[in-house]
């Protein structure tokens, strides 16, 4: 039970699911809002009879389909890389990882691939209510599956609903419902899928503004602008109810995250959240601790954040890597003691259960499920492994927020001057609105690293690192891979952007034809 | 409902349902062989965009099913997943790759200024169309002829062959298989385009071509029934759980289970039906051939799929350690995760109806050359 590979093996494995991860967040946030926005103009030319709704639906629907085939290209290899990549981690979770997966397949998947060919190719062939259905049913077949994929990923930030097994050294679900509604999967996938229509909208907002800075198609412009700034106003406020819900889950269940997150060593009542802030390399005599060369804090906003308390005391890294007594903290050392004590507990529990001695194997079990919780740590093999790197998830963090406050004011903006007929001659607005299309994907694609850098060494939260999830594979065969996905991702990535360019630059076509 | 049933009862259920994606997985693959004909049916550009065009609006369907095999394994018999994508590497990472590069092919070959050239696409839909039919049907037959691995106790396992799963293609029953759903998956979208193409000349060529794949595809068929017949399998002792060989193991499984035998008879019969009915008479049996021929297709593999993993067989076994193999019993979810995703298995009968229902919609009328203005095209 105490087998671990390579480090390099574990960082090329990690470097090529992140890889594919990014990849695929290129394509996946424009899929799920621009398949609502798209229903929502389809909606429009339905129920007003307009073919100016109709031209806009079409032109939109062209750039939706370009980058929806590329978004799934690139799923498919995500949801095969748990098994060629992370084999240990597909056993030892498998029995309630799975399960989502299949889901999303069975009831998402089937429902966005039949529905986006009656979108794609009904438009002479069915009703134009049973086409605009379809549009509906691709969105929200496209949003489905977010929510399973996200559910999974929530349950390993944090682990509900299962029990370990010893006879079978894996963990098993007990509760379906404990895993799909779990506080941190709903949160998470609103937000997630909040920050796709964000994306959606600030690139329908974008596209449109470059149309009218070239003065063509200003009519197409506008009316795509208006549901545009619609939608992305309403969501970027949810997002942000929602992200302050994040904050809360990820200090109670994540507080190494959390702590990471913020930048906050020694952890403190009152404690205030950092607006600004910039890093100091880390400190020689203690690599955990990186200071602040400047910063701007709200005191105590952190506290406030956290736990709804001005008064509560956040712990910091210090407290969770070498324990506060006062607050019922235990040093990561402690854990990693606990955490070889259920390592070796079920190691004696197999041998008891093979010699059928029932008294030995009881007293194994015992020990294995009290340390059970900790028994992640036992692969670790310093405290420090247990924190996370601390410079990307604060920098990651900042960027996302501060990119989500533009785009609410960008769609604020929007909406006035459209609502006041105002946005001729708007030309610094519609620059920004351009500008802001590559900073939409940034400020999503922080969101993740956030998520994911922010919660390693952990692959399940506490219960398996990285270097115990891994494949047995030869390294060598993982850095070809990494270098073969990363040449065709990129050559893809290439001709999918200029394939946009072309149509953006072609534009709607009479009678919405492509 | 579920909750009363037995564990067995359950992996079995799992076991049936993951077999019937994988076939119909084999069904929709006449998506890959139709994109393995593309420069040999069309001399045009035009033709061969009627030809993409017609298999193209069913891509996804095959892309969906493969996805969803691979989430239904995961979530039924997770050892499997772990054992053979994380031991066969390079096999699966090969089909991956096949896979990333068709999804992006139908959208952009026709589009302006697509970066790689319409032809680079074309290339790749043909990679895919080979690479794809060939090792999912050598990765099938692996579970006859076994693979290299060790699994201990903690389930964690290791592959012993430094060729990570790719040493399965020089197993001549594995490549006879391959190449076995490669001229099927040919002979179903001759069949299929026989259905949707209207275009004289185009369908001239895919009666011609049909009889060239069809010849192959039953030489490689009888060659894999052949040696699978007579092959020694992999059998589990039900009271100890030990794997041993036993003689002639899948004829007696096909013996032992007359179900089986009868759906396997059935299908092979169907297959055989689809291709020559139309021979005798185009003009009476062309249109429906694929239905024969699909129905076919589905319940032959559906059967091997069962004499793989049924009547105390292991599905999955290793060569390099008998008491690796995988078996349903010792390689499937707990009880609780089934019958949990049991009741989400309900959804099956309504997502198959409504494919059939657009399926029809969209297939409603022969497609032509005309049809691709003014459309999305691919």
């Amino acid at each position: 039970m105490t087998q671990l590979y390579d480090a390099s093996l574990v960082d090329w494995s990690r470097a090529q699911f992140a890889l594919t991860a990014i990849y695929h967040w290129c394509f996946v946030p424009l899929t799920l809002g621009l398949s609502f926005i798209v229903a929502f103009m389809e909606s429009l030319y339905v129920k007003t009879g307009n073919e100016e709704w109709k031209r806009i639906t079409k032109f939109w629907m062209t750039l939706f389909g370009i980058n929806f085939a590329i978004g799934v290209a690139t799923g498919i290899i995500l949801e095969f890389e748990f098994g060629t990549n992370w084999s240990n981690y597909s056993w030892f979770v498998g029995d309630i990882f799975g399960a989502p997966l299949a889901v999303e397949g069975l009831m998402a998947f089937f429902i966005e691939s039949t529905f986006v060919a009656v979108m794609f190719f009904g438009w002479n062939k069915v009703s134009k209510k049973f086409h605009l259905l379809s549009t509906w049913l691709t969105a929200i077949g496209a949003n489905l599956s977010a929510l399973w994929i996200l559910v999974a990923n929530s349950w390993m930030q944090y682990p509900v609903g299962m029990h370990f097994n010893p006879d079978t050294a894996r963990n098993e679900m007990t509760n379906f419902w404990e895993v799909l509604f779990s506080p941190v999967a709903i949160n998470k996938f609103l937000h997630t899928v909040g920050s796709g229509y964000v994306v959606a909208s600030v690139f329908v907002l974008g596209i449109s503004a470059w149309f009218i800075l070239k003065n063509r198609e200003v009519r197409f412009a506008k009316l795509s602008i208006l549901v545009a700034a619609v939608f992305g106003t309403i969501v970027s406020l949810f997002i942000i109810i929602t992200g302050d819900q994040s904050a809360r889950l990820m200090a109670n269940h994540q507080p190494m995250k959390f702590a990471a997150m913020e930048n906050l060593y020694d952890g403190q009542r009152k404690a205030p959240l950092v607006v600004f802030g910039i890093l100091r390399n880390n400190n020689k005599d203690d690599n955990s601790k990186t200071e602040f060369a400047a910063r701007i804090a709200i005191p105590n906003f952190l506290s406030s954040m956290a736990f709804l308390d001005p008064n509560a005391y956040v712990p910091g890294i210090r407290d969770l890597t070498e324990g506060n007594s006062e607050l019922g903290i235990i040093s990561v050392n402690e854990k990693i003691e606990k955490g070889k004590t259920a390592i070796i507990a079920l190691k004696d529990y197999n041998i008891a259960k093979k010699a059928k001695d029932d008294n030995a194997s009881n007293a194994a079990l015992a020990s294995l499920l009290t340390n059970y919780n900790y028994f992640g740590y036992g692969f670790l093999t310093a405290a420090k492994q247990a924190i996370p790197p601390v410079k990307l998830t604060f920098y990651s963090f900042r960027i996302m927020v501060f990119l989500g406050f533009w785009f609410i004011l960008l769609f604020i903006l929007a909406l006035i001057f459209t609502l006041r007929n105002r946005l001729e001659n708007k030309r610094w607005f519609f620059v920004a609105a351009i500008v802001s299309i590559p900073l939409a994907y940034l400020a999503s694609q922080f969101g993740w690293i956030v998520t994911e850098v922010g919660r390693q060494p952990w692959v399940i939260q506490d219960l398996m690192p990285a270097i115990r999830a891994v494949s047995n594979i030869n390294v060598g065969s993982v850095k070809v891979t990494f270098v073969l996905f990363a040449i065709i991702f990129t050559v893809l990535l290439i001709a999918e952007i200029k394939i946009m360019l072309k149509q953006i630059k072609i534009g709607p076509k009479e009678g919405g034809n492509e | 409902m579920f909750e009363n049933l037995s564990q067995l009862a359950l992996q079995q259920y799992w076991w049936i349902l993951v077999s019937l994606l994988g076939s119909i997985l084999v069904f929709l693959l006449f998506v890959q062989g139709g994109q393995t004909l593309i420069y040999q049916l069309g001399k045009t550009a035009e033709s061969r965009n009627l030809i993409i065009n017609t298999i193209g609006s069913k891509w996804e369907f095959t892309f969906t099913t493969l996805v969803t095999f691979g989430g239904a394994f995961f979530a039924s018999f997770p050892l499997f997943y772990s054992t053979s994508f994380g031991g066969a590497y390079w096999v699966w990472i090969i089909i991956l790759f096949a896979f990333i590069i068709q999804a992006v092919a139908y959208e952009f070959r026709s589009k302006p200024d697509n970066f790689l050239g319409k032809r680079t696409f074309d290339g790749f839909l043909f990679v895919n169309g080979l690479l794809s039919t060939v090792l999912l049907g050598a990765a099938v037959s692996t579970f006859f002829t076994g693979s290299h691995f060790i699994i201990d106790s903690d389930r964690h396992s290791q592959w012993t062959m430094a060729s990570r799963g790719l040493e399965a293609a020089l197993n001549i029953q594995n490549l006879s298989l391959g190449l076995t759903v490669f001229f099927l998956s040919r002979v179903l979208a001759s069949l299929y385009f026989f259905r949707t193409i209207n275009d004289e000349k185009i369908i001239e060529k895919v009666r011609k071509q049909m009889l060239y794949d069809a010849v192959p595809f039953v030489v490689f068929f009888l060659l894999f029934a052949g040696m699978l017949m007579l092959k020694d399998g992999f059998a589990v002792n039900p009271s100890t759980s030990e794997i041993y060989m036993q003689p002639f193991k899948y004829f007696h499984n096909l013996i032992e289970m007359p179900v089986v035998a009868v759906l396997f008879l059935c299908g092979v019969v169907l297959v055989l039906s689809g291709i020559i009915l139309p021979l005798v008479s185009y003009n009476k049996y062309g249109e429906k051939a694929i239905w024969f021929s699909g129905l076919g297709t589905v319940l032959t593999v559906f059967s091997l799929f069962l004499l793989a993993g049924f009547n105390n067989t292991s599905y999955y076994p290793s060569v390099a350690d008998l008491q690796s193999s995988l078996t349903i019993q010792n390689s499937s979810s707990s009880h609780y995760t089934l019958t949990a995703m049991s009741y989400v298995s309900l959804i099956i009968p309504f997502v198959l109806i409504y494919i059939i229902y657009v399926w029809r919609i969209i297939n409603r009328k022969k497609i032509e050359v005309k049809d691709l203005e003014g459309e999305h095209v691919y």
